[in-house]
C-alpha cells in the first residue's frame, strides 16, 4: 500500500506531505518557543529595580556561535541546491560542514555553560563598599555605595557548589575574587568608568586574580554559582539555550542519518532524498532563526 | 493491493494501520475513562460520608496506596490526589484520546477517502507516546508521598512545594502525552489537506472531518504553550529555579531562602490556561461533529446549514485562543483585561449556539429513526445547551467572582463534557460499531444503558448547580462540612450551607453509584457484540452516505477496494428522483439517500 503525495505534489495544493507536516510542526514550534519568549518578558518587566543582571554572558563568544550557525545554516540550503543538480559528491561536502559546524556550536555552547559553573555571586547580610575593597569596583559606580552581593571565583570552590556544601568542608570564612569581566554595570556605565579612571592616572582592572576578599560564612544570606537556581535570568537562559541545544542536537541526528546511512535512497529514490533534506532543512532553519532571537534577547538587552 | 499476513504483534500492535490504533486509542482511553471514573466514585463517597472508610474496595486501597488510605478512610491528601488525577486522567488521558485519537484516527482517513493515514509510523508513535505518558501517570499513585495533589490545573506555588514527587511525574507524562497530541494533530491536519479523494472539495467534507481539522489545528497551536509551562515548571520541581516562585515566599513558616524568588504565579495560570480553553474545544468540537453525522443519518436529511456549521466551527477554532484570562478573574489582573476577556468569551458563544441551532433544526420534519445512536446524539444537544448556558455567568466577570471555584462550575463544566461529549462518544460507539466490527449492537442494553445514564447523568449533576449558588467550594475534601451551617464554628454565620445542600451529597453519591451500574449493559454490550452480536446484512446497514460506509466491513488495510471520486456533499439524503431507480436496479423502495461517491445518475427514458 502506497500514500499518495509522499514524494510528488499534489496539484491543487503545490505541495507533498511531508512538506505541510513540518511546516505545522514548526507552527507549533514558534508556539513553544514563543511561549518562551513571552514568559521572559513577563518575568522580566515584572523583576524589581536593579535585579535583572547585565553582563553576565560572554557576548563575542555569543557572536561568534552565531555566525557559525548562520554558515550552517547556508551550506544546508546549499547543499539541497547541489542534490537538486544532482552533484550528490558536492551535497556530502556541504552537509560534513553543516555538521561541522553544528558540533562546534555545541561545543561551544558546552565550554560556555562549564565557565558558568564555577563563577558564583555571593550576597551578603552586611553589605560591602568599594572604598573597603578597590577589588569591588567593577560592581559599582559610586564608592560609597553598599555593595550587597559579589560576583566573582572562589577558592577551592570547583563548580556547583552551595552554602551548604561549603559548610560541610568545614569552612568559617570563603575567599571570593570579584571577577572584574562579569560586570554589574551596563556596557555604557563600564565605559563612563574605565574614561573616568584612565582619566585619574589608572589602569582598568581586568585581571582574574585580583586579591580575594574573605567572606564570613555568617554573613552569607544566600550563595550561588551560575545554574539555573541562581536567579530568573540564569534560570531563562539555561532553560531556553538548552532546549535550543536540544534541537540542535536533534538536526544534528538526522542530517547525519541521511547523510550515511540512510544515503543509499539517493540511487534508488532521488527526489524522496531531495525532499527530506528540504524537509529537514527547513527545520534547520527554524533552530537557526530561534538562536538568531535567543543571542539579543539574552546575551544583548 | 498486495496481500501480506503480517505476525500478531505488527498487526495489533505496532501496527501502522490508522484503524488498528484507532481501536487502540479507543480501548486504551476506555480504560483510562474506567479509571478516572472509579476515582470519582470514591471521591463521592467521601464527600457524602466524610471521614468513614470506604466500603467494598477500602481495604483494597489500603493495599495499594499505605498509609493514606489507612483502614480503607481516605486522607485530605489522598482525595486531593484522587481529584487531580480524576481530571488529569479524564481529560487528558480519556476524553482527548477518545474523541480524537479513537474516532478521529478511525474515522477521518475513511471519510476523506483515503488508504491511511498521511504518515503512518508518526501515528504509531503516537499512541505510543500516549501509552508511555498514561502509565507514568499511572506509577505516579505509587511512589512515596502519592500522585500531583494541586489539582488538573497544577498552580504553582503549592504544585512545587508539595513534598512528592508526584507532580514531577505529572510534568513528565504530561510532555508524552503532549507530545502524542502534537504527532496526532499533525496527522489528521496533513490528511485532510492531501489526502481528500478527487473531487472531495473542502464544503463537500463531512462536518465531522471539519470538527476534526479544527481540533487537531488546535491541539498544535494551544499545547506547546502548556508544555514550555511544564517545562519551566519541571526546572522549578527538579533544578530548584524560580519561575514561578515569588519574591518573600514563606514555606510552613520558614522562608525560601535556597529560592532565588523572582518568578510569577499568574506567569503559569497564563500559559496553563492558553492551552487549557482552547482545550474545552478539543473536548466538544469532535462530540459535535459525531452527533451532526448521527443526526443527519437518522432524520434522513440534510443537516440544516452545513455552511453556517462549518464557518461557525472555524470561528470558534480562531476565538477560542483569545478566552483564556476568563479562567483568571479571581486573580485580579485588572479591569481592563478582565473586560477583553468578557467580550470574547461573549462572542463565542455566538458560533457555538448557531451549530446547536443548526442540529436542532435539521430534527424538524424529520422522520427520525430512534435508535440508540440517535437517543444519545439527540439528548446531547439539551445537555449540551444546560453546559453552555450555566456556562453564561462564568463569562461575565462579575458574576465569575461570586461562582468561581464553586459546586456551580463543577457543575457546569460536567454538563459540558459529561452528558455532552460523552453522550456524543456514546453516539458514536454504538453508530460506528458495525463498521469496525461487522456487528451490531444490542439495542434493547443500549437502551438500558441511554436512559439509565440520563437520568443519573443529570442526578449527578444538577444539584452541583444549586450547591454552587449556595456558596458550597470545590476541592473541599469533607463535602464542605467544614462550612456547614450545622457545625459548631459556623453557628449564626450568613451564608454558610444549609442542611439541604449538604444532603444532595447523598443523592449526588447514590446517583453516581447508580450511573456506575448503567454502564454494565454498555461494558457487556460492548465485549458481547464483538463476538456474539447481530451481522450487518451489508456494508452500510444505516444507509449513510458518507465514504467510510463505502468500504468492506470492517474495511481492510488500505481501506477501500475501489477507486473512490466524489460527486456530491455529505448528506444526501431524503432524495426521492425517478431517475435513482435506474442505478439502484430493481428493488421495491427507493433509496432515499445517494452515497456520495455514487456517479450522477443519467435520466433513463
Amino acid at each position: 500500500m502506497k500514500i499518495p503525495y509522499t514524494t510528488e505534489i499534489r496539484e491543487d495544493t503545490g505541495l507533498y506531505n511531508g512538506k505541510v507536516g513540518m511546516w505545522l510542526f514548526l507552527a507549533s514550534e514558534v508556539m513553544l518557543f514563543g511561549a518562551l519568549f513571552s514568559a521572559y518578558v513577563l518575568l522580566r518587566i515584572g523583576a524589581r529595580e536593579g535585579e535583572w543582571p547585565h553582563g553576565l554572558l560572554n557576548i563575542p563568544i555569543g557572536a561568534f556561535n552565531t555566525l557559525v550557525l548562520i554558515t550552517s545554516s547556508m551550506t544546508v540550503a546549499m547543499s539541497w541546491t547541489a542534490l537538486k543538480m544532482g552533484n550528490f559528491s558536492l551535497y556530502r561536502k556541504l552537509q560534513v560542514v553543516t555538521l561541522a559546524c553544528a558540533v562546534l556550536f555545541l561545543g561551544v555552547k558546552a565550554w560556555e555553560y562549564s565557565e558558568k559553573f564555577h563563577h558564583y555571586e555571593i550576597w551578603l547580610n552586611e553589605p560591602l563598599t568599594a572604598q573597603e575593597y578597590p577589588q569591588l569596583a567593577g560592581h559599582s559606580t559610586d564608592l560609597n555605595a553598599p555593595i550587597t552581593s559579589i560576583i566573582g571565583h572562589i577558592d577551592d570552590a570547583g563548580s556547583f557548589a552551595t552554602l551548604a556544601s561549603l559548610q560541610e568542608q568545614g569552612k568559617s570564612t570563603v575567599e571570593i575574587h570579584p571577577d572584574e569581566f562579569h560586570y554589574r554595570l551596563s556596557a555604557r556605565e563600564q565605559g563612563q568608568r574605565r574614561k573616568a579612571e584612565r582619566a585619574a592616572g589608572g589602569a582598568a582592572a581586568t585581571s582574574h586574580a585580583q586579591a580575594g576578599i574573605p567572606i564570613d560564612v555568617s554573613n552569607i544570606a544566600r550563595l550561588s554559582a551560575f545554574v539555573p537556581k541562581h536567579s530568573t535570568f540564569f534560570a531563562m537562559y539555561f532553560t531556553l539555550t538548552g532546549l535550543h541545544a536540544l534541537h540542535v542536537l536533534g538536526g544534528v541526528l538526522a542530517f547525519a542519518y541521511i547523510l550515511w546511512p540512510a544515503s543509499k535512497m539517493w540511487r534508488q529514490d532521488p527526489e524522496r532524498y531531495t525532499n527530506s533534506i528540504e524537509v529537514t532543512g527547513l527545520f534547520w532553519h527554524f533552530v537557526d532563526l530561534v538562536w538568531i532571537f535567543a543571542f539579543p534577547v539574552l546575551y544583548l538587552l | 493491493m498486495a496481500s501480506h499476513e503480517l505476525g500478531f504483534i505488527r498487526k495489533y500492535i505496532f501496527s501502522v494501520d490508522h484503524k488498528v490504533i484507532g481501536v487502540q486509542y479507543l480501548l486504551t482511553s476506555l480504560a483510562f475513562l474506567f479509571t478516572g471514573f472509579m476515582l470519582m466514585l470514591v471521591m463521592r463517597w467521601q464527600l457524602a460520608n466524610p471521614g468513614e472508610p470506604v466500603p467494598v474496595v477500602g481495604g483494597l486501597l489500603e493495599s495499594l496506596l499505605g498509609e493514606p488510605a489507612s483502614e480503607g478512610k481516605i486522607s485530605a491528601d489522598l482525595y486531593n490526589s484522587f481529584g487531580a488525577m480524576h481530571g488529569t486522567i479524564m481529560i487528558f488521558m480519556g476524553i482527548v484520546p477518545l474523541v480524537f485519537g479513537a474516532f478521529g484516527n478511525y474515522l477521518v482517513p475513511l471519510q476523506v477517502g483515503a488508504n491511511d493515514m498521511a504518515f503512518p509510523k508518526l501515528n504509531m508513535l503516537s499512541y505510543d507516546s500516549y501509552l508511555v505518558g498514561g502509565i507514568i501517570m499511572l506509577i505516579s499513585f505509587f511512589i512515596p508521598g502519592g500522585a500531583a495533589q494541586a489539582g488538573w490545573t497544577s498552580y504553582p506555588p503549592l504544585a512545587t512545594i508539595i513534598p512528592t514527587d508526584g507532580q514531577t511525574y505529572w510534568l513528565v507524562a504530561m510532555i508524552f502525552l503532549i507530545t502524542s497530541s502534537l504527532l496526532g494533530a499533525i496527522n489528521v491536519i496533513v490528511t485532510v489537506i492531501q489526502l481528500r479523494a478527487p473531487g472531495l472539495t473542502w464544503m463537500r467534507l463531512p462536518f465531522f472531518v471539519w470538527s476534526q481539522f479544527v481540533t487537531a489545528f488546535l491541539l498544535l497551536l494551544a499545547f506547546p504553550p502548556m508544555e514550555a509551562g511544564a517545562v519551566l515548571q519541571l526546572m522549578d520541581n527538579v533544578a530548584g529555579t524560580s519561575f514561578y516562585m515569588p519574591h518573600g515566599l514563606v514555606i510552613s513558616g520558614q522562608p525560601a531562602t535556597e529560592l532565588s524568588g523572582g518568578g510569577s504565579p499568574l506567569l503559569w495560570q497564563h500559559l496553563f490556561w492558553f492551552l487549557g480553553h482552547p482545550e474545552v474545544y478539543v473536548l466538544i468540537l469532535p462530540g459535535l461533529g459525531i452527533v451532526t453525522e448521527v443526526i443527519a443519518n437518522n432524520t434522513r436529511k440534510p443537516i440544516w446549514g452545513y455552511r453556517a456549521m462549518v464557518y461557525s466551527v472555524l470561528s470558534i477554532g480562531f476565538l477560542s485562543m483569545v478566552v483564556w484570562a476568563h479562567h483568571m478573574y479571581v486573580t485580579g489582573m485588572g479591569m481592563g483585561i478582565s473586560m477583553f476577556f468578557q467580550t470574547t468569551t461573549t462572542i463565542i458563544s455566538i458560533p457555538s449556539v448557531i451549530i446547536v441551532t443548526c442540529l436542532m433544526l435539521s430534527l424538524w420534519g424529520g422522520s427520525i429513526r430512534f435508535n440508540v445512536p440517535m437517543l444519545f446524539a439527540v439528548s446531547f444537544l439539551p445537555m449540551f445547551g444546560i453546559g453552555g448556558l450555566t456556562g453564561l455567568p462564568l463569562a461575565l466577570s462579575m458574576a465569575d467572582l461570586a461562582l468561581h471555584d464553586s459546586y456551580y462550575i463543577i457543575g457546569h463544566f460536567h454538563y459540558v463534557v459529561a452528558p455532552g461529549t460523552i453522550f456524543a462518544v456514546f453516539a458514536g460507539v454504538y453508530y460506528w460499531f458495525p463498521k469496525v466490527t461487522g456487528r451490531l449492537m444490542n439495542e434493547r442494553l443500549g437502551q438500558v444503558h441511554f436512559w439509565g445514564s440520563l437520568l443519573c447523568m443529570n442526578l449527578i449533576f444538577f444539584p452541583m448547580l444549586a450547591q454552587g449558588f449556595a456558596g458550597m467550594g470545590r476541592r473541599t475534601y469533607d463535602g464542605g462540612q467544614n462550612y456547614a451551617a450545622a457545625h459548631p464554628a459556623n453557628e449564626g454565620v450568613i451564608g454558610a450551607v444549609s442542611d439541604t445542600m449538604m444532603q444532595l451529597n447523598d443523592v449526588i453519591a447514590w446517583s453516581a453509584l447508580a450511573l456506575a451500574a448503567f454502564q454494565l449493559p454498555f461494558i457487556f454490550n460492548f465485549f458481547y457484540s464483538v463476538y456474539a452480536g447481530r451481522r450487518v446484512e451489508s456494508d452500510n446497514p444505516w444507509q449513510a452516505t458518507t465514504l467510510e460506509w463505502q468500504t468492506p466491513t470492517p474495511p481492510p488495510h488500505g481501506n477501500f477496494t475501489q477507486d473512490i471520486f466524489v460527486y456530491r456533499g455529505p448528506y444526501a439524503y431524503s432524495l426521492n428522483h425517478p431517475g435513482s431507480e435506474a442505478s439502484v436496479g430493481t428493488v421495491d423502495e427507493l433509496p432515499d439517500f445517494e452515497p456520495q461517491n455514487q456517479p450522477l445518475v443519467a435520466v433513463t427514458t
